[in-house]
Formats: structure tokens, C-alpha cells, sequence
């Protein structure tokens, strides 16, 4: 007897009550579905940090000064202007992981264009920005070394600046004003949307630090903080401990002295917030699998309500020449069917739910292939898993009893 | 659609000219199977603190082509030796040959082989496939036998109209008369073209002009296609329809003499 014979009988078995193969089918629809949109939660919350991080660089080290750390007692004694550009110069020559530097300084500041004015961050950096950061300009160009040599009124925009200033019409060569003083656009950046903490990236404006040093904070020499890009990806961990070791050497720092500056890594930032976003999605998951659980439970119960509800038909079966092995295949598989076209559901449902999520929550949501293929492959266990008992149970009556049943 | 292949298969195939798709629905067949014989049998019942011997070592041949009834009261064990004979159950000691095969010792899923390819059932409660068209319930020994899908179609059609209700096919049981019902239900115990036919009080359900009707053309049946038939009841009048009366009590055979006065259908 073929296989799809019997599968065949406990599809027209199922069709045969509809209404109760839809409810027991609902756990694992349920199940499925919440699984899938929980994980699709859980993933996209996870490529977005990873995209974030990406578009950092993963080669990236940031550097602060030292009150960046320490609010309450460093912040007293004053030790805030400990880092300079040439502390930032020095990295290059001395670290060997160390591949290109920018400090940074930054500002926010009323800029205006003809009749349009729009509040925004300014941010101060050297020419090897859009290689540290991996952004590319559209339009135009970046500034160069001699412009921030020279502390230029130069200006570099992003997308969302563009926008609120200039509508449709070309800003390249054109003047704006920030903060009253007259700068010339230069370049606009390409569009790089939010970060993973929710900020517009690309309502921002560049221009060389040294412009903000002189220009808004009043001609001080040192810097808040600066980006680092190591060698390579790897490197990341070694350019720290140099870009430390060095900075206590220029710094004076004595053995038993903290440090007065803070060198972090993305890709330890990265970690961290991937760790923290796979427990997240585990969470999720597993909770939703709960339900899978209850699911499955369900078909259990429902497939031995069949079985002694059908008993008479077992006995009939087993007389016209069924076999122990063709009854227990006919009703594992019944339960498959269930568990299989739940399965399917509940993907469907999953996916509805996911989009949904992001469309009304509007939180990033990705569905993996993989998830896919699993959650079918485990609603088809379930049904095995959950079914065999059953139909263990049917195999197992003894034909002549179950044809007396009544 | 293939067929399973397995040991009892073979054994079957090899021994069994049942099974090797003799056209026994379309006319006489000269070849004689559906001989039984058992040997001392016996079947003992533990039921926890008593035991019950129902069949207390029981000899029987009956050549192949005979029509059987069986009678005796309830407890009599007549219920006992027929589910024996259909290979439902098997006994406690003793032999049971069936067309020179011992299948007393044989496992489930032997016994299951056994009864789709060499023996029909019949009931007092036909026993058909509730919710389940007349076509399918008639079809279904076939799946378990693995007949090919055209084959088993030529001989639902055939079976339906040996059975005088060719109109009824997709009709479900519920929709049938009793009569009409245990015609489906001879159908399909007909149908993987068996040697032997086990009948429990086929009439028992139905009035006694069906009844009559039913009981003639299992008779004719009998002498038609020389199909073993054995047939419980404790009706006289439907036992008078056997060549052979068995009258049982108390586990054994207290007679079993050939029917002078059967009846015949005219």
C-alpha cells in the first residue's frame, strides 16, 4: 500500500470534520505565527545594530577625553581638555595598527539659507572623514587637508539638511549661513538614515574641525573627541592598547594614575548589543514556543479523542486487511497534516504579523529563510512528536474488541 | 500505487491462488481453496481471576467450496472459533491450517495480510465505513492489497453489480436501506476475491424477506464461484440455507451433520 494512499485517507479523515481540524490545527497556527514574528522582530533589531555598526566601520575606534567617563570627581578637577589634534597626529606615526585618525568637535546651530533656517548639529572633523565612516559624497566634494589647515568656512551637507534648505535646487557653490558666518557648500553626503538609538544621521553638517574650534568655541586647542580607523578589523583590539599606551605616555600619566581619556571599540559596542539583542530574540522566542508547546499538546489530545472515537472504524479497517503499521502511518500522519498545514498558516500569519509590526510600530523587522524552513520542519516534529502516541494507541487495539465497540 | 513489499506478501503470493488475481467474481473457478482445518484447538480467556475456556480442543476440516453454518448458544463459542477462523484472534493452543498454511502462529500484521487477500467478513452490523461512499468502503481492501487504480475500479464496478446495486455507488451508507447495506458490505468482502467467506449472523439486522434474499445469494455465491462459506447464526431457518450444520456447545462440537432438507433457491 502506498503512502499516498494513506495519506490521502486522513485527508478525506480530516475534511470530514472541518471545523475541528481548524481548531486543533489554531495552537500551532498561533504558535508558528508568534515564533516567526517574535524572531522577525528579534533579527531585524539585530541587522539594524549590525548595519549600524557596518556603516561606522568595523574597524572604527572612538576616543574621548577623560570627563566623558567620569562625570562627578574627574569632571571637578578640570581635566577635561586633555586630548589635542596632535594627540591624534601622534597615533598615526607611533601606533602601527593605526591607520587614519580625525578628531572631532561639534556644535549645534541655527544655519540659513535665502529665506529657509533650520537647526542642526555641526560637526567638526578633518578630510579622512567619509573613509572612517564609509560615507560617500553624491554631489560635489569633500573638504580637503588644506582646507583644514586653514580652518576654511567650508561646508559639507547631509540629505535631510539639503532637503530643508534647499527644496529641489542644486546647493553646490552655494553660501549658506551658520551660526551668522558665511560658508561655502562644498559636497552633500549620501543619504545613511537613522541609527540604531533612532537619530536622523543625516540631518547633520561637516565641516573641518578646526573651523569649529576657532570659529564657534572660541579658539580653544583641544578636542572633545575623535574617531580612530585601524589597520583592519581585526587590528581593532591591538590600535587600542597602543592608542592607550601612547596617550598615558603623552599625557604623563604615572602607574598608578587613571586614565584621563576613554578609547572604545565599535566592534566591542557591537557585541555588546548584539549579545543583548539574541537574548531578546531567545526571550521572545522561547515564550512563543510555549504556545508552540500548548500547540502540540492539543493535537495530542484531539488525536486520541479520534482514535477512541474511531475505534469502531480501526476494527473494520484492521478486518479488511489493514496491518498495525497502516493504521499507526494513517493516523501519525493525520496529525503531520495538522501540524504541516498549521505550520503553513502560521507562517502566513507570522508574516502578516511581522509586517504589521513594522508598518503600525514601525520597528525593523526581518524574516529569515532560515526561520522559515525551521518553523515547518519543527510543526511537522510536532505532529510526529505528538501524534505517535495516538496512533501507537490505535495500532496497538485488538481488532475483534474494536469491532465490538460501540 | 505499488504493493508493499514484505515477507507474508511472499508467503502469500506463493501459496495462495486467491491472491494471484484469479478472476474469481466472473464465473465458475475450477480450483478448489479455502480449506480449513483445525487441530485441537483451544482458546482460553484470562480474564484476571477467572479464566474462561471458550474453545476446549476443537477439531473441524472443511473442504474448500462448502457452506457452513454454524450454530449454538450464546457462550457457546461459535463467536470464538469464527473470529479464529478469520485470523482476528488466534488460539491459545492448537493448530489452524488454512489452505495447508499453519497461520496460528503468525504476528499481526501476517494475519492482517491474511484476511485482505483470503478471507471476507460479513457482519450482522454490515460494518461499512460511516461518512465513507459506497465506492470507497468497497475500494478499501484493495488499497491495503495494493490493487493498481484501474484495476480496483473494473472491480468495484463489477462487485457493485454482482451485488444487484450498480446505481448506488456514490451513495453514502447512511442513505441505504439494511439490505442495500450488507450488498455493499458483500461486496466488498468480495472484492480482493477471497477464498473463504465469514459471515456473523449476516441477517440478524434485517427483515425476513431481505433476509431471504440475502441468504439466497450468498448460497448462490457458494455454489458459483465454490467459495468457502461459514456462517454463525441461531437462526434455523437461515442455517437450512448450509449444506453443513455445526451445532456447538460449551466450547466443543455436539454435532455436525450434512443438511438433508436445504433450501435452494428455485
Amino acid at each position: 500500500m502506498s503512502f499516498w494512499v494513506i495519506v490521502r485517507i486522513s485527508l478525506k479523515a480530516l475534511s470530514r470534520n472541518k471545523i475541528r481540524s481548524v481548531l486543533t490545527m489554531l495552537g500551532i497556527i498561533i504558535g508558528v505565527g508568534a515564533v516567526i514574528a517574535m524572531v522577525s522582530v528579534g533579527q531585524g533589531a539585530q541587522r539594524q545594530v549590525q548595519e549600524e555598526i557596518a556603516a561606522m566601520g568595523t574597524n572604527t575606534l572612538m576616543v574621548w577625553t577623560g570627563s566623558m567617563r567620569s562625570m562627578g570627581v574627574r569632571g571637578g578637577t578640570g581635566t577635561m581638555n586633555t586630548l589635542t589634534a596632535e594627540d591624534f597626529e601622534a597615533m598615526v606615526y607611533e601606533c602601527p595598527a593605526v591607520k587614519a585618525v580625525s578628531p572631532s568637535a561639534s556644535t549645534m546651530g541655527q544655519v540659513v539659507f535665502g529665506d529657509q533656517n533650520w537647526s542642526t548639529r555641526v560637526e567638526g572633523y578633518n578630510e579622512q572623514l567619509p573613509a572612517l565612516r564609509n560615507w560617500n559624497i553624491v554631489q560635489g566634494s569633500f573638504f580637503d587637508e588644506s582646507h583644514v589647515k586653514t580652518a576654511a568656512r567650508v561646508a559639507v551637507l547631509g540629505q535631510t539638511v539639503v532637503n530643508q534648505l534647499f527644496g529641489g535646487s542644486d546647493p553646490v557653490g552655494q553660501t549658506i549661513r551658520i551660526k551668522n558666518l558665511p560658508f561655502r557648500v562644498l559636497g552633500v553626503l549620501d543619504k545613511k538614515g537613522f541609527n540604531a538609538w533612532g537619530r536622523d544621521q543625516d540631518d547633520t553638517i561637516m565641516v573641518p574641525y578646526t573651523t569649529v574650534q576657532k570659529k564657534f568655541q572660541g579658539g580653544v586647542l583641544y578636542v572633545q573627541s575623535g574617531m580612530v580607523g585601524a589597520a583592519s578589523a581585526r587590528a581593532t583590539y591591538a590600535a587600542q592598547e597602543q592608542i592607550t599606551a601612547l596617550l598615558r605616555q603623552r599625557h604623563r600619566l604615572g602607574p598608578f594614575q587613571d586614565d584621563d581619556f576613554t578609547v572604545r571599540n565599535l566592534s566591542e559596542i557591537a557585541e555588546t548589543a548584539e549579545a543583548t539583542n539574541r537574548i531578546m530574540t531567545t526571550l521572545l522566542a522561547s515564550i512563543a514556543a510555549v504556545s508552540l508547546l500548548v500547540g502540540g499538546i492539543g493535537i495530542m489530545n484531539i488525536m486520541l479523542v479520534a482514535v477512541s472515537e474511531r475505534t469502531r472504524e480501526i476494527g473494520i479497517r484492521m478486518a479488511i486487511g489493514a496491518r498495525p503499521g497502516h493504521v499507526r502511518v494513517q493516523f501519525l500522519s493525520e496529525s503531520i497534516v495538522l501540524c504541516v498545514c498549521g505550520g503553513i498558516l502560521g507562517l502566513a500569519l507570522g508574516v502578516g504579523g511581522s509586517v504589521g509590526i513594522s508598518q503600525f510600530l514601525g520597528w525593523p523587522t526581518l524574516i529569515s529563510p532560515n526561520s522559515i524552513v525551521i518553523s515547518i520542519i519543527f510543526s511537522g516534529a510536532i505532529g510526529i512528536f505528538f501524534g505517535y502516541y495516538p496512533a501507537h494507541k490505535a495500532a496497538g487495539l485488538d481488532p475483534i474488541e474494536a469491532l465490538r465497540y460501540e | 500505487m505499488t504493493k508493499t513489499p514484505s515477507s507474508s506478501f511472499d508467503i502469500l503470493a506463493s501459496l495462495s491462488p486467491a491472491s494471484s488475481g484469479a478472476p474469481r467474481l466472473n464465473g465458475a473457478d475450477s480450483r478448489v481453496s479455502g480449506i480449513i482445518s483445525l487441530r485441537e484447538v483451544s482458546k482460553t480467556y484470562d480474564l484476571g481471576e477467572v479464566r474462561v475456556e471458550a474453545l476446549k480442543g476443537l477439531s473441524l476440516e472443511i473442504t474448500g467450496g462448502q457452506f457452513v453454518a454454524i450454530m449454538g448458544a450464546s457462550g457457546s463459542g461459535k463467536s470464538t472459533m469464527l473470529n479464529i477462523l478469520g485470523c482476528l484472534d488466534r488460539p491459545s493452543s492448537g493448530v489452524y491450517l488454512l489452505d495447508g498454511v499453519d497461520v496460528s502462529t503468525f504476528s499481526a500484521a501476517q494475519r492482517a495480510d491474511i484476511r485482505n487477500q483470503k478471507i471476507g467478513f460479513i457482519f450482522q452490523s454490515f460494518n461499512l465505513l460511516a461518512r465513507t461512499t459506497v465506492w470507497e468502503n468497497i475500494e478499501a481492501p484493495m488499497l491495503y492489497g495494493g490493487v493498481p487504480k484501474p484495476e480496483r475500479a473494473k472491480r468495484i464496478e463489477e462487485a457493485l453489480k454482482v451485488v444487484g446495486i450498480p446505481e448506488k455507488a456514490k451513495a453514502l451508507p447512511n442513505q441505504l436501506s439494511g439490505g442495500q447495506q450488507q450488498r455493499v458490505a458483500v461486496a466488498r468482502a468480495l472484492v480482493n476475491r477471497p477464498a473463504i467467506l465469514l459471515a456473523d449472523e449476516p441477517t440478524g439486522n434485517l427483515d425476513s424477506a431481505t433476509s431471504e434474499e440475502i441468504m439466497r445469494f450468498l448460497q448462490h455465491l457458494n455454489r458459483q464461484k465454490q467459495i468457502t462459506l461459514v456462517m454463525v447464526t441461531h437462526e434455523h431457518d437461515i442455517a437450512a440455507y448450509a449444506s453443513r450444520i455445526i451445532h456447538m456447545k460449551d466450547g466443543r462440537i455436539l454435532s455436525d451433520e450434512v443438511n438433508e432438507e436445504m433450501k435452494r433457491d428455485a
